[in-house]
């Protein structure tokens, strides 16, 4: 169905209650955000209004560059992980029985219902030295003694892929139902074993959905804040704990206006870059 | 032997059978069509010589070897999906030269073999084209070069044409059937259109209920049906009881005379074509009946005659056009050459 451009002011009418919305809750807090980024701190009560750069000044750091740039590399991996775990998974669960698909789709939508809290603390006790996992290697003869997993780098990366991996197959699922089958099939028919199908018949013919949601799992895991402390030693801190830990414990609004809005900035070149990495594949 | 041979072949969906002890024999080079109506398992079988089903019992065979088991990407095929299953990522060059990248041919190679495939389909400097560009007849084309990029043992087709409208249709079964005969390669096409199947075949295979009906040259298949629902399914066909003593066999009432039964079978279905009908004056034929209704197609004159309360149809061609009218009374001329006696 095609449908016809807005001809009268009225026709924009069905626009003006989502308009509404993305202004009052989006534009206006994040103008607000901006502005505030620009403000004076007062080391005695909050912030006064003001015009300065020190906020960003002062974020143009070694310190910082690191931790934006451990930011950026644990949401990228996050990412990666999510999307190689997910597509062969989704894959397969496309091609399963209806009765089978359902049941996954149940378990996966029932993590999406547990806090990050809850997701950090369960894993953490995974990961301990007590009552985690590495003594179920023990009872199995595969390690010595127990050790702890935690505070490791691995372990932030293996709660936040838990956490991430749901909205990643949820957003390729209906994307694979579509793909028509007999693509494989006749791949397989001209010679290609069931897995030299999948990547070069599937992966490829999903590229736009794959990117898509590369990009939404890597914002997504950008935000995180909890994980990073709960599972994490301080170097794997990420700027959003450091976001958190100014605004809230610092009581330095002006700079953590500042972090967040370099963030922001951040993620949409990288997005913007990965976008045009992909018009370019395409053309090519 | 060379060829393919089915033995046996049983695909059980469930409780359900798709296919029933399948036996046939496709000798090297020939076109065999599985035809049948939708739901008859001819789709199955074909899904199950590609590998793609696995047969719940018997044995597949080519040239002696049984590849029963054997996956379909080692099987050497080329097969023409309905959808086409063109990888739409890939330009038509790139689709055709999929399964010559699949197993590693060079690049030089690759190029030269899309090149040599193209200009077989008439379709010439095409190879940098998205597929999603092309029209319904180029994409269908694509797709048979595809199938038959490397030379593969076995061709299989899938309701290859049912996307096409009329008149393409019936120009790519010419051109498909030619493109066999020069390749020699031996194929099969799944299809319920009885015209693709006598256009193409050597052999037509008639499946119904998941079991082979009839497997014959298509001449064969019209002239000598082997049951009632191979007489009707292909063509048009009146189909008659008759009775039979010791001495003759008797039609609507009616005795024809020299029409050979089988020794002790008392009735049955004799199954004559409409254009083997010949209508003459009352009196002159054992059988009179009452025309209903006259069909003039220009090309071919259909005359619907009910007699003895069965509905009878006579084909002619317009240089023999019978003088009649409906509600006239004619005399209907069943020959005993022309009927063929089937077990009811």
């Amino acid at each position: 169905m095609r449908r016809e451009a807005p001809q009268k002011l009225t026709d924009y009418g069905p626009l003006v209650f989502p308009a509404g919305m993305l202004i009052t809750f989006f534009v206006v807090p994040f103008a607000t955000m901006i502005a505030v980024s620009f403000f004076k701190r007062n080391p005695s009560g909050f912030y006064t209004p003001d015009f300065v750069f020190e906020n960003y000044a002062r974020f143009l750091s070694l310190f910082f560059g690191k931790v934006l740039g451990f930011s950026l590399f644990l949401a990228v991996t996050v990412a990666i992980c999510c999307i190689v775990l997910a597509v062969p998974f989704t894959y397969l669960l496309s091609r399963a029985k209806r009765r089978t698909q359902v049941l996954w789709l149940v378990a996966l939508l029932s993590i999406l219902s547990l806090s990050e809290v809850i997701i950090g603390f369960a894993w953490s006790t995974l990961f301990s030295r007590t009552a985690g996992i590495t003594n179920l290697l023990v009872m199995l003869g595969i390690l010595d003694q127990p050790v702890a997993l935690n505070p490791s780098f691995g372990a932030v990366l293996t709660a936040m892929t838990y956490q991430a991996l749901p909205y990643t197959v949820l957003v390729l699922y209906p994307a694979l139902v579509r793909l028509d089958p007999t693509l494989t099939e006749a791949a397989r028919t001209l010679g290609a074993s069931p897995i030299k199908s999948f990547f070069t018949v599937v992966v490829p013919a999903l590229r736009n959905t794959i990117v898509a949601t590369l990009i939404m799992v890597f914002i997504f895991a950008l935000g995180s804040y909890l994980l990073p402390q709960i599972l994490g030693r301080p170097q794997h801190w990420t700027l959003s704990v450091l976001i958190t830990d100014q605004a809230i414990y610092q009581s330095n609004m002006p700079f953590a206006a500042a972090m967040a809005v370099f963030l922001v900035l951040v993620t949409l070149g990288l997005v913007a870059l990965t976008v045009i990495a992909g018009r370019k594949g395409e053309a090519a | 032997m060379s060829g393919l041979t089915l033995q046996n072949v049983t695909k059980q969906f469930g409780t359900f059978t798709a296919v029933k002890n399948v036996e046939l024999t496709v000798p090297h080079g020939t076109f065999v069509c599985l035809l049948g109506p939708s739901g008859c398992g001819k789709t199955t079988l074909m899904r199950m010589v590609a590998g793609l089903d696995l047969p719940t019992g018997g044995a597949i065979k080519l040239d002696g070897k049984d590849i029963t088991n054997v996956p379909t990407h080692k099987r050497d095929l080329g097969m023409v999906f309905q959808s086409l299953a063109l990888f739409p990522h890939l330009t038509v060059g790139e689709n055709i030269a999929y399964s010559l990248r699949i197993r590693g041919v060079g690049k030089e190679e690759q190029k030269k073999r899309v090149d040599e495939l193209l200009s077989m389909i008439h379709l010439s400097g095409y190879a940098d084209r998205p597929v999603a560009k092309l029209s319904g007849g180029q994409r269908q084309r694509v797709a048979i070069a595809r199938a038959l990029a490397i030379s593969p043992k076995l061709f299989l087709l899938d309701e290859p044409l049912s996307a096409l409208d009329a008149k393409l249709r019936e120009a790519m079964q010419v051109e498909l059937r030619q493109l066999q005969q020069r390749l020699g390669i031996t194929t099969i096409v799944v299809t319920h259109d009885q015209r693709e199947a006598m256009t193409m075949a050597d052999t037509v295979v008639v499946m119904s209920g998941g079991e082979i009906r009839q497997a014959a040259a298509p001449v064969e298949i019209y002239r000598r049906p082997a049951d009632t629902f191979v007489a009707d399914f292909i063509g048009m066909t009146n189909l008659i009881d008759f009775n039979a003593d010791g001495s003759g066999a008797s039609v609507l009432g009616a005795s024809i005379p020299g029409l050979a039964v089988p020794a002790g079978l008392k009735s049955g279905i004799i199954s004559i074509r409409p254009e083997d009908v010949h209508l003459t004056a009352p009196g002159n034929a054992p059988v009179t009946g009452t025309v209903t209704f006259v069909r003039d197609l220009g090309g071919t004159i259909e005359t619907f005659v009910e007699a003895g309360g069965k509905q009878l149809v006579a084909v002619s061609m317009p240089n023999a056009r019978p003088d009649v009218s409906v509600g006239q009374s004619v005399g209907v001329q069943l020959n005993p050459g022309d009927c063929v006696v089937l077990k009811s």
